[in-house]
């Protein structure tokens, strides 16, 4: 009789094994099938978007051909286009927004991460994730009604006055005071990206294992050494794509660029004056690019940024390459 | 209760990819809806008009105000019924996509500027000067062509800051198109366009974004449509006109420029206001164009549009002038309902507005 149940109730066991088993491949495979088209549908949309913008900008490049990226020209009513004001513009601007906002992050990170008391760290990345939350038109109203005048009323003249005369930095610093223009949109980038950066590294600093961090300072080293010899080389990956994720946002950023860079199709020698960005240019003039050249060469400027993206991501990759081995 | 979680999420993105199909490929097809597409500086009458329209008909008017650009190539692909722009097609570009283009509201271009000294409308200046502070040959306040069109004025000797439209409009078009006719200069350097190379100055975005910057830069000059200096109680420039007498802008200037032109000889109703003749004629003043077909695909829709322009004719003039826009004259109206008779056919050749 025991036999009997006991026989009976390892039967019931195993069917039911068995039914959870196979629910379980089942769900795998569907698990595999999904996340593998997934991955796929990422591919086919780059792959889309490659093909529309080359198909697209085939018109201005078959006609401009090479010149199309060595000429200042944006006459829409002779029609004749070139890319290098608009590409001048998003690579000044960018950097611009690279050498004020890394300091200034990698400052904020180290600062949380190393000598922040705890009660005042909640506050500092409440608001650095607040900061990642402003819609970029608000910054754009922003710099364009607040920054600017007071760049225009305070800061542009002592620049001009201060620099007038010097070498290089002279002509880097010329012109007359309009508050807006490449030197505006390059601080508002800067405050733009700061969140970006600011997040990725002090998650990637918070990643060091205390203990390598108390024996440095076991060795008597300074907080300056421990962040420049131990931090900073255990966490470079990270760091770099920080900086880079910051960058990509500071190259394509649109909206609030196109509030206070002065959206001028010339090249400058000073950063004072108006410019313009691949982005700002597509976002001002599509909707009235009525020929069919006007477009293309529009779309053309979309693929230009689309390749930039690409060579600044391949110089991330190279840099992280190269640090590795050097690092052995 | 995850699977009707589930089953909803894909319900909401089926109809999400169903609403974004039908966007691009067809028209909205709900009732008599009449739908159309183009000038910014039409939307904010056109939408106006079709709340009181919808209030008193019942029928609705759709208007995507996407840019005069996109307004015509919308209307030849055939996605839209109407189609808006702030710059006449020409007749030969008409006849190739079988359209016909017809005035619906007239408005004006005013330069503004900031001027330490300088009251609203005391600053008179004609195209020529005009022309040579937007060309950056005048760079000051205190030069003598603007000294000798002001002798009153107390001028400041301060750079002029220039300022224009960055995105591509049909503002900037009526602008350029002004100071290429009264300016050699400026027609062989710059040319007339919805968007130009400047050869100085800073460009910002939208009537607010001009009217912004002026604002806040001492010694700058720039351009709206007269709906926004207005409101905003901009400092406006006087104008001289082509008949030499130095107008104000508003809505008699405007109406008179557009009683000027001769309407009933251009080829396809192709009538640019700017530098109009007539003594009281502001010179930069402009039309808001819609094109439609002649054989529509779809007479139903095309006829409810008619209607929809006609009973704006006949009763929005009041509700125009008080967002300070310009009804047509009754003469040129007269000339569209002719020109909708003699041109608007359905598939049996029979009018569509009768």
């Amino acid at each position: 009789m025991n036999q009997v149940a006991s026989v009976a109730s390892r039967a019931s066991a195993q069917s039911i094994d068995v039914s959870a088993m196979r629910r379980h491949t089942l769900w795998d495979a569907a698990l595999r099938i999904g996340t593998r088209a997934a991955a796929i549908t990422v591919l086919l949309l780059l792959a889309g978007v490659i093909v529309t913008l080359f198909k697209g900008s085939w018109l201005a490049f078959s006609t401009f051909g090479p010149g199309f990226l060595s000429t200042e020209t944006w006459n829409p009513v002779k029609e004749e286009f070139g890319a290098l004001a608009p590409i001048y513009g998003t690579i000044v601007t960018s950097i611009i927004a690279m050498a004020i906002g890394i300091p200034i992050s990698l400052g904020i990170a180290i600062f949380l991460t190393e000598l922040c008391p705890p009660s005042f760290k909640r506050s500092i990345s409440t608001a650095i994730e607040l900061l990642a939350g402003i819609p970029s038109i608000i910054y754009g109203i922003w710099g364009l009604f607040v920054l600017a005048p007071f760049l225009q009323a305070h800061v542009q003249p002592v620049v001009i006055a201060a620099f007038a005369g010097v070498p290089f930095l002279g002509a880097m610093f010329a012109g007359p005071p309009y508050g807006i223009g490449v030197f505006t949109a390059g601080i508002i980038l800067s405050i733009m990206v700061l969140p970006y950066i600011t997040s990725v590294t002090r998650d990637v600093f918070e990643t060091v294992p205390p203990v390598l961090k108390e024996s440095a300072y076991g060795l008597g080293c300074t907080t300056w050494e421990v962040v420049t010899k131990v931090v900073l080389p255990f966490t470079r990956t990270g760091v770099i794509g920080g900086v880079m994720l910051g960058l990509g946002r500071a190259l394509g950023e649109t909206m609030a660029v196109t509030f206070v860079i002065g959206n001028a199709h010339r090249i400058s020698g000073s950063i004072l004056a108006p410019g313009t960005t691949i982005s700002a240019s597509i976002a001002n003039e599509f909707t009235e690019a009525e020929t069919a050249l006007y477009s293309s060469s529009l779309i053309a400027l979309g693929l230009l940024l689309f390749v930039i993206t690409f060579i600044v991501l391949a110089i991330a990759r190279f840099m992280l390459y190269r640090l590795k081995q050097k690092a052995g | 209760m995850r699977f009707i979680k589930a089953a909803s999420l894909c319900v909401l993105a089926a109809s999400l990819l169903a609403t974004a199909c039908s966007k691009s490929s067809t028209p909205p097809a709900a009732g008599e809806d009449i739908s159309g597409a183009g000038s910014t500086f039409f939307y904010p009458i056109a939408s106006k008009w079709a709340d009181t329209y919808k209030k008193t008909t019942g029928s609705g008017l759709n208007y995507q105000s996407i840019g005069s650009g996109g307004g015509i190539k919308q209307i030849k692909a055939k996605t839209v019924t109407f189609g808006a722009s702030d710059k006449p097609l020409s007749l030969d570009e008409l006849n190739e996509a079988g359209l016909i283009q017809f005035p619906a509201v007239i408005g004006g271009v005013i330069p503004v500027v900031n001027l330490e000294g300088i009251t609203p409308g005391q600053l008179a200046l004609d195209g020529k000067t005009l022309a040579s502070i937007f060309v950056g040959d005048i760079k000051k306040w205190d030069d003598a062509a603007i000294k000798a069109l002001n002798p009153d004025a107390k001028l400041p000797a301060i750079d002029i800051a220039i300022v224009h439209r960055s995105d591509g409009s049909g503002t900037t078009f009526l602008f350029t198109d002004y100071l290429s006719k009264v300016d050699e200069n400026w027609k062989s350097k710059v040319g007339a366009n919805s968007a130009v190379e400047w050869p100085a100055g800073i460009g910002a975005k939208g009537n607010e974004g001009v009217a912004g910057v002026v604002k806040q830069t001492a010694g700058s000059i720039g351009y709206v449509e007269y709906a926004y200096a207005k409101q905003n109680a901009m400092s406006h420039v006087r104008m001289s006109n082509k008949a030499g007498k130095v107008v104000e802008p508003g809505i008699e200037s405007f109406q008179s420029a557009a009683a000027s032109a001769d309407w009933a000889n251009a080829p396809g109703m192709s009538v640019v206001l700017t530098n109009a003749e007539g003594d009281a004629s502001w010179p930069i003043t402009g039309a808001v164009f819609v094109l439609v077909h002649k054989q529509p695909e779809k007479p139903a829709n095309l006829a409810s549009a008619l209607k929809f322009f006609d009973w704006t004719f006949t009763n929005g003039a009041a509700e125009a002038k008080a967002l300070d826009y310009v009804p047509m004259p009754e003469a040129v109206i007269a000339l569209v309902k002719q020109s909708w008779k003699d041109n608007i056919k359905d598939a049996a050749g029979q009018p569509l507005y009768r």
